[in-house]
């Protein structure tokens, strides 16, 4: 392991802590993103499932195109339109707005399937019961709701954290980024790439472990 | 709020023609990708149902790794991560080995599920017609297989599309590097992502109307 270069320095324990830190930018990112988008994706999910075609029409267009788009590309698109109307922002909070807006657009599609896999004669059975539409809503189509399509939000939630990735573009010193930067200065390409998959792993493998297990357990 | 910048169209409408060949690119190595990752996705899946121990695990580190990093990381991994081998792949092959290693984890799970959906009775049927292994893989469980992974596998299909885009890091020049270089050539930054995002979107549009049709042929009866 002892390499006489002098020019790089190798890797060592305090570039372990650095990646650690960068991984919880990652998480940060990720988090912040995560239930900005879901409480978002919910309420477009919900104008959805309520006004079928004026919904579908306006918003159902909006959202189909952030999905249809490269995340890199809206990336740096919205990036560079936020400096334009003189709303120049840092890098951290423009990738956690796009991709806040980015995530809202794949659970919208999730909580618009929950509230129609609970079905009408569902909904109206509560409605006849006497409760009113916000207690039919938080009673009835939000438990029964959540346990349909929790798998998939738990999807677009690891997908969304694996796609923090890209806010590197922007320049802001996640995971990814201080991996390549790192690569540069010590020139140990694999064993950097090895830590930073390691880091990611151990982010994402357990939420998707956790899911798989739910989904069996709610199936029986 | 201080608006000062004036959008200027032109430059990018004079390099239009580039960006619509640069996105021929794009589709030639995500549908490329495509096609080698689900030849890889099959063998994958297959490997780790019934194949061999040591075959197994490396199919499904394989697959975990595909669907548990980025999908930057991977293409990283092919870049920065070969060279330490001292190989040091083309841009193209990169991108290309990347969307495959990707893709083709995806699709192994896909396919996965979709044999798991089909009855064990359907293959012990075919065998007792008579039918070898192979005729019945062929010919009873694939069918039936492809009917539940198609669309799926059009959804990778758009992924793969999108995902080509970080090409635009590694310095492949499909339609997200070519818009990069041209963009900051000119300085014209928001042009050109804008209009680059409008010819990714109907790419997408037109593969879904194609599939669309496709499914629509095949999935008559």
């Amino acid at each position: 392991m002892n390499e006489p270069i002098s020019f790089f320095s190798g890797f060592g324990p305090k570039d372990l802590w650095f990646l650690a830190q960068a991984a919880w930018q990652t998480l940060i990112i990720s988090v912040l993103s995560i239930s900005a988008g879901t409480v978002l994706g919910i309420f477009f999910g919900w104008i959805l499932s309520e006004s079928k075609i004026a919904g579908a029409i306006t918003l159902g267009f909006v959202l189909d195109a952030f999905r249809s788009v490269p995340l890199i590309i809206q990336l740096v698109l919205f990036y560079n339109l936020f400096n334009v109307v003189g709303l120049a922002m840092n890098p951290f909070w423009a990738g956690v707005i796009i991709l806040g807006v980015y995530t809202s657009a794949l659970v919208a599609n999730v909580a618009r399937g929950g509230i129609e896999a609970v079905g009408a004669p569902m909904r109206r059975a509560g409605r006849s019961l006497g409760l009113s539409y916000l207690q039919t809503m938080q009673h009835v189509v939000w438990p029964i709701g959540l346990r349909a399509v929790f798998p998939s939000w738990v999807g677009v939630a690891l997908g969304v954290l694996k796609d923090s990735a890209l806010v590197s573009v922007l320049g802001h010193p996640e995971l990814l980024k201080v991996a390549r930067d790192l690569i540069t200065r010590t020139q140990q390409p694999l064993l950097v790439l090895a830590v930073a998959g390691a880091f990611y792993f151990a982010l994402s493998y357990p939420i998707s472990r956790y899911a798989a297990h739910l989904e069996r357990k709610w199936q029986s | 709020m201080n608006f000062e910048y004036t959008f200027h169209w032109r430059p990018v409408m004079r390099k239009l023609p580039d960006l619509l060949e640069a996105s021929l690119v794009t589709l030639q190595v995500s549908v490329l990708s495509m096609i080698i990752g689900i030849v890889l996705g099959l063998v994958l899946a297959l490997l780790r149902m019934n194949g061999p121990k040591p075959l197994a695990w490396i199919a499904s580190a394989w697959v975990e790794t595909a669907r548990n990093t980025p999908a930057l990381f991977q293409l990283f991994f092919f870049s920065f991560g070969l060279g330490a081998f001292g190989m040091h792949l083309t841009p193209y092959l990169i991108v290309l080995f990347g969307l495959t290693f990707n893709n083709a984890g995806y699709l192994a799970e896909n396919f996965r599920g979709g044999f798991q959906a089909v009855p064990d009775t359907q293959l012990r049927a075919a065998r007792s017609l008579g039918m070898s292994a192979w005729q019945s893989y062929t010919r009873i469980i694939i069918p039936q297989v492809f009917r539940i992974v198609y669309h799926p596998m059009t959804n990778q299909l758009v992924w793969a599309v999108l995902m080509s885009s970080l090409a635009m890091i590694v310095g492949f020049r499909e339609l997200a590097g070519e818009t990069q270089a041209l963009a900051f050539k000119t300085f014209r930054i928001f042009e050109y992502f804008a209009v680059t995002a409008l010819i990714y979107y109907a790419m997408v549009k037109i593969i879904l109307g194609i599939s669309r049709l496709i499914a629509w042929r095949m999935f008559r009866y």
